[in-house]
C-alpha cells in the first residue's frame, strides 16, 4: 500500500460516504453541507491526480460560491424538514432498479475498457496554468467567449427572477 | 363549281347554344321577372335556333351538291388519350337534317303552347328554362358527330326528363315519376355504355365517320342469324339503350308515370323528340345493325311486341293522357319494327309523322284538361265537341292521322312499315299480321279516346265547370301541328300515286338506297295498303258501336282489370327487382357496410385513438419524480443501443 | 500508480448515488444538489481521463462545465424562489399542475 494509494481510498470513502449523507439526511441545510464535503474531497483527487488547476478552481467557484448560493437560498428560504410525501407510485418502484442498472452498466463498461488505459499519472508541465491558459485562448477561445456570454445572462436572468414584484 | 360559303355550318353551334343561353338566362335571372319577359327569352332563343336551322338545311343542301358527303367539323378536344379523341363535334347530314327541323320546329310551337297552358302556373322561368336546356341537350344529341358526344345530350335529355316530369316537385306521386324515369333510363344507359366500350375496342374512336367507313369499306361480314358475334353484341348493347330511353319492352315503364308532368313536357319530351333518341341512335348505327342479322331481328321483335302490347293496354285506359301515353309506346314500337326489318327510311318517316300528330294530340289534351277544369279522366268528360270547336276538330284531325287513313301522314309512314315487314325474310308475315292487329287497335282506342271526350253526353256536372275554349297562343300551334298532320306525309307519297317518294330518295345517302320494286310488290303495296285503311275502319267502327250511346265505366273484372292494371308489369318489377334490392341496400349495404364497416372503421379509429390516449396520458403526471424516472428510462435505453456489441455476447454468454 | 479503472469507478458510484438522490429527494434545494453531485462525478472522469491519455483537453473541459454548473445554479435557484413563493412549499411532488 503506497501512500497515494491510501490518500486515494481515504479521499475516494470520504467522498461516497458525502453522498450517501447528502441523500439520507433530511433537512437541507446538512444536505448541502455533505456536498460540501464531496467537493473538498473530489479537490483532495485533482490533487493527487495532478490537475492543481482545476483543484484550485473547484474549491474556489464550486466550494466557495456555488455552494454558498446554495446556503444562502436554503437559509432565505427557511427550508426545513423534509416533507414525506410519496406521489409517484413508478419513482417508488423503479427508481432504485434502474438507478443500480444505469450504474451497473457504466461499471461494466468502465471494468470492461479501462484495462487498456494508463494510470493517471501528476504529468508535470501538461496540466500546469501555462498550459491550459493557453490551451484556453487558442483552440477554445470561441467556447470560452461564449461561457462568458452565457454567464452574463444568467447573472441578468437571476436579478430578474429574484427582483421583487413592483 | 366552288363549294358556296356555309357561315351557319361553319358555327354549328350555335343551333344548340342558342337555347343554352336561353336556359341560362331565365334560370338565374327569371325568378323576379315576369312572364312576358321569361317569354322573349325563352321563344327568342328557340326561335332563333329553328331560324339557324333552317338556314343550316339549306347551306348544307348547297354542300352536299359539291361535295357529297356528311358535313363533320370538330369544335373542341374533349377527350384526348393516346391515340384516342373524342371531341365536341358537330355533323350534319341528311338525318340531321330530319331531326333538327323536328326538334326546333315542333319544339318552337310547343314553347309558344306553353306560354298559354302555363300562363298561371308557379315556377314560370323554371319551366321554360328546363325546357329550353332540354332542347340544348337534344339538339347536342342529333348532331353530335360521334358516339361520346352524344352521349353527353343522352345523358341530359334524360335529366331534363326528370327535372320536368317533376316539375310539380311538392307532389310525391310526381316526383316519384320523375326518379323512375331517371333510373329506368340510366338501366338501358348501361347498355349503351357497354355498346361504346365494345364499339371502341373494335374500332379504336368513336366517331360515326369513322366506324361506318370502317365497317363499309373493310369487308367485315354480315353476321349470320342466330349468332352472337361481336358486331350482334354491340347492337344488342345500343339497342338497350334505346329500349330505355324509347320505352320500348321491359323498360317502358316510366313513360306512363310521366304523365304526371305537365302536358307540354309530354309533348315535347315523350312525344315529339326524346324518346325518338333511341329511333335515331339505331337509324344512325344502321350500318352496324345491317352486318348483324340477330340484332336486327331482336329489334322488329321487340318493336313489334311492344306495340301489340302498349296497343292492348290503351285500349281500357281512363286517364287521357295515359291513353296517349301508350299510344306513343306503341306507335315507337312501329318505328324500331321498321328498323328492325331494314326499312329504316320508313321508321324515320314515321318519326317525321309521329312527332306531328302526336304532339298535336298531346297538346289538344292539353286543351281539353284546361277548357275542362284540370279533368284528366275521360269518364268525367263528354259532349265537349261543341263546346271547345277548333281543340275537336285538331284533336280529330291527330287522330284520323295516328289510324293512318289515307291521305293523312299517318298513312303514309305506318303504311310503309307494315309493307316492309311483309317482305321481312324472318317470320315477316308474323310481324305483319301482329302489327295489323296492333293498328286496329290503335284506331280503337284513339276514336274511343274521341267519342268518350267530345261525343257521347257530359258526365260532368255542368253547373260547376265553365267550359271555355283555349286562348290563341294554345290554339294556333294546334292548328299549324294540325296541317302538319294533314300534309307531312306527302313528302314521301310512292310511285304508286304518282309521285316520287322524295323523302327515301332525301335519305338515300344515310340509309342506302331503297329497293326498287317491280310490279308483283306494286301490287302487293296497293293491296296492304287497303287493307291497313280497312283495319283503321274496322276500329272506328267497333269504338263507335261501343262507345256512342249510353257508354259508362265498366267494371273491373276478368281481361279488362289485366288490362286495365297494366299486366301488373309494375307490381312484377316491384316484387322480383325494386323489393329485393331495396331489402338488400336497406339490411346489407346500409345496416352492414355503411353503418357497420364504414363508420365503424372511422369511428373505430377514432375510439382507438381516444383509448390510447387514454392510456398514455398516465404519463404526463406533473410529477417531476416520474419524468426523472422516465429521463433515466431513456438514458438506459441509450447506453443499452451504445453498449449493444459489447452487451450482447455478454447476455449470450451468461445464459449459457 | 492508481488506475484510471478506480477513479473511473469512483466516478460511476458518485454518479449513481447522485441519479438516486435525484429520484427520490423531495426538496427541491437538495433534488439540485443531487444533480451537482452528479456534475461533479462527470468533472472527475474528466480529469482522469485527462491525466490518462496527456491531453489538458480535458480539464480545459471541466473548467466550462465549472462555469455552466454555476451559471445553472444561479438561475435556477432564482426560479426556485419564485416557484417556492407562489406554491408556499419547498415540495417538489406539490408542482405538479401541469398534469393531464
Amino acid at each position: 500500500m503506497t501512500a497515494p494509494s491510501i490518500i486515494f481510498f481515504v479521499l475516494a470513502a470520504l467522498a461516497v460516504l458525502g453522498a450517501i449523507s447528502l441523500i439520507l439526511q433530511r433537512e437541507p441545510i446538512h444536505s448541502a453541507l455533505s456536498l460540501i464535503v464531496v467537493m473538498v474531497a473530489l479537490a483532495g483527487l485533482y490533487l493527487l491526480m495532478g490537475a492543481e488547476f482545476v483543484a484550485a478552481v473547484q474549491i474556489i467557484v464550486y466550494g466557495g460560491a456555488i455552494m454558498v448560493l446554495f446556503v444562502f437560498v436554503i437559509m432565505l428560504l427557511n427550508a426545513g424538514k423534509e416533507e414525506r410525501t410519496n406521489f409517484s407510485k413508478l419513482a417508488t418502484y423503479a427508481g432504485i432498479p434502474l438507478a443500480v442498472a444505469t450504474t451497473g452498466f457504466i461499471a461494466a463498461a468502465i471494468a470492461w475498457s479501462s484495462g487498456s488505459l494508463p494510470a493517471a499519472e501528476p504529468s508535470g508541465a501538461l496540466t500546469s496554468t501555462k498550459t491550459l491558459s493557453l490551451l484556453l485562448f487558442n483552440e477554445f477561445v470561441y467556447p470560452f467567449e461564449l461561457t462568458s456570454f452565457l454567464i452574463l445572462v444568467a447573472i441578468l436572468g437571476a436579478i430578474v427572477l429574484a427582483q421583487r414584484e413592483s | 363549281m366552288p363549294t358556296p360559303a356555309h357561315p351557319i355550318l361553319d358555327y354549328l353551334w350555335i343551333i344548340p347554344l342558342l337555347p343554352l343561353l336561353g336556359s341560362a338566362i331565365n334560370g338565374l335571372l327569371g325568378s323576379k321577372w315576369p312572364n312576358k319577359i321569361v317569354n322573349i327569352i325563352a321563344l327568342g332563343s328557340t326561335g332563333l335556333s329553328f331560324a339557324c336551322a333552317l338556314e343550316a338545311v339549306r347551306e348544307f343542301h348547297g354542300y352536299y351538291e359539291t361535295r357529297h358527303h356528311a358535313f363533320v367539323k370538330p369544335f373542341f378536344d374533349w377527350i384526348v388519350a393516346g391515340n384516342f379523341r373524342a371531341g365536341f363535334d358537330l355533323q350534319f347530314d341528311q338525318l340531321t337534317v330530319v331531326m333538327v327541323l323536328v326538334v326546333t320546329g315542333v319544339g318552337f310551337l310547343i314553347h309558344i303552347y306553353s306560354t298559354g297552358y302555363m300562363a298561371h302556373e308557379g315556377g314560370y322561368y323554371r319551366f321554360f328554362s328546363y325546357l329550353n336546356l332540354f332542347m340544348f341537350f337534344m339538339l347536342i344529341l342529333v348532331l353530335a358527330a360521334n358516339f361520346a358526344f352524344l352521349f353527353v345530350g343522352w345523358e341530359g335529355v334524360g335529366l331534363c326528363s326528370y327535372l320536368l316530369i317533376g316539375f310539380y316537385f311538392l307532389r310525391q306521386s310526381a316526383s316519384d315519376a320523375g326518379k323512375k324515369a331517371f333510373i329506368v333510363n340510366r338501366i338501358g344507359d348501361f347498355g349503351f355504355m357497354l355498346g361504346m366500350f365494345l364499339l371502341f375496342r373494335s374500332y379504336h374512336s368513336l366517331d360515326f365517320q369513322t366506324i361506318f367507313d370502317t365497317v363499309t369499306n373493310g369487308n367485315v361480314g354480315v353476321e349470320p342469324i342466330g349468332t352472337f358475334g361481336i358486331m350482334t353484341v354491340t347492337c344488342l348493347l345500343l339497342f338497350m339503350g334505346a329500349t330505355g330511353k324509347s320505352a320500348q319492352i321491359p323498360l317502358y315503364v316510366w313513360l306512363p308515370d310521366a304523365m304526371e308532368g305537365p302536358t307540354p313536357v309530354s309533348a315535347l319530351i315523350h312525344a315529339a323528340t326524346m324518346v325518338t333518341a333511341g329511333v335515331y341512335v339505331v337509324a344512325r348505327s344502321n350500318v352496324l345493325f345491317t352486318h348483324s342479322l340477330t340484332a336486327m331481328y331482336v329489334v322488329a321483335i321487340v318493336g313489334c311486341a311492344t306495340a301489340f302490347f302498349a296497343a292492348t293496354i290503351g285500349l281500357v285506359q281512363s286517364d287521357i293522357k295515359r291513353v296517349l301515353a301508350y299510344s306513343t309506346v306503341s306507335q315507337l314500337g312501329y318505328m324500331f319494327l321498321a328498323c328492325g326489318v331494314g326499312a329504316f327510311g320508313a321508321g324515320i318517316f314515321h318519326l317525321m309523322t309521329h312527332s306531328f300528330f302526336k304532339a298535336l294530340l298531346f297538346l289538344s289534351a292539353g286543351s281539353v284538361i284546361h277548357a275542362i277544369g284540370g279533368e284528366q279522366d275521360m269518364w268525367g268528360m263528354g259532349g265537349l265537341a261543341s263546346k271547345i270547336k277548333v281543340t275537336f276538330w285538331c284533336m280529330l284531325t291527330g287522330t284520323i292521322a295516328i289510324a293512318g287513313f289515307i291521305p293523312f301522314a299517318g298513312f303514309f309512314s305506318k303504311d310503309a312499315i307494315l309493307f316492309a315487314a311483309f317482305n321481312y325474310q324472318f317470320n315477316g308475315k308474323v310481324l305483319y299480321g301482329v302489327g295489323l292487329l296492333a293498328a286496329i287497335f290503335t284506331s280503337f282506342y284513339m276514336f274511343r279516346l274521341i267519342w268518350l271526350t267530345f261525343g257521347t253526353q257530359p258526365r260532368y256536372d255542368e253547373r260547376k265547370v265553365h267550359v271555355h275554349e283555349s286562348p290563341k297562343n294554345m290554339t294556333v300551334p294546334l292548328m299549324i301541328l294540325a296541317l302538319l298532320s294533314l300534309v307531312g306525309g306527302w313528302v314521301a307519297a310512292p310511285a304508286l300515286w304518282g309521285g316520287r317518294n322524295y323523302f327515301a330518295e332525301f335519305m338515300a345517302p344515310v340509309f342506302g338506297g331503297e329497293k326498287v320494286e317491280g310490279a308483283e310488290a306494286h301490287s302487293l303495296e296497293m293491296i296492304l295498303s287497303g287493307v291497313a285503311v280497312a283495319a283503321a275502319l274496322v276500329g272506328l267502327i267497333v269504338a263507335w258501336r261501343m262507345y256512342t250511346k249510353g257508354a259508362k265505366r265498366p267494371a273491373l273484372a276478368g281481361a279488362y282489370k289485366v288490362l286495365y292494371n297494366k299486366y301488373y308489369v309494375d307490381e312484377l318489377y316491384q316484387t322480383v327487382v325494386i323489393g329485393p334490392l331495396m331489402w338488400l341496400s336497406r339490411n346489407l349495404f346500409w345496416k352492414v357496410v355503411d353503418v357497420g364497416v364504414i363508420d365503424g372503421t372511422v369511428n373505430g379509429i377514432a375510439s382507438g385513438a381516444t383509448a390510447v390516449g387514454d392510456t398514455v396520458r398516465h404519463t404526463q403526471s406533473g410529477n417531476t419524480r416520474s419524468y426523472a424516472v422516465w429521463v433515466l428510462v431513456g438514458a438506459i435505453v441509450v447506453l443499452a443501443i451504445i453498449f449493444w456489441p459489447i452487451l450482447h455476447p455478454v447476455l449470450v454468454g451468461g445464459v449459457r | 500508480m492508481i488506475p484510471t479503472g478506480h477513479y473511473l469507478l469512483l466516478s460511476a458510484i458518485l454518479f449513481g448515488l447522485g441519479i438516486v438522490g435525484f429520484v427520490f429527494k423531495r426538496n427541491i434545494i437538495t433534488l439540485f444538489m443531487s444533480i451537482e453531485l452528479m456534475l461533479n462525478a462527470v468533472n472527475l472522469a474528466f480529469v482522469a481521463f485527462s491525466q490518462a491519455l496527456h491531453k489538458a483537453d480535458g480539464e480545459v473541459f471541466v473548467l466550462f462545465v465549472i462555469v455552466v454548473a454555476a451559471a445553472e445554479a444561479a438561475v435556477g435557484l432564482g426560479i426556485i424562489i419564485l416557484t417556492s413563493r407562489n406554491r408556499r412549499s419547498l415540495n417538489v411532488e406539490r408542482v405538479d399542475l401541469l398534469k393531464l
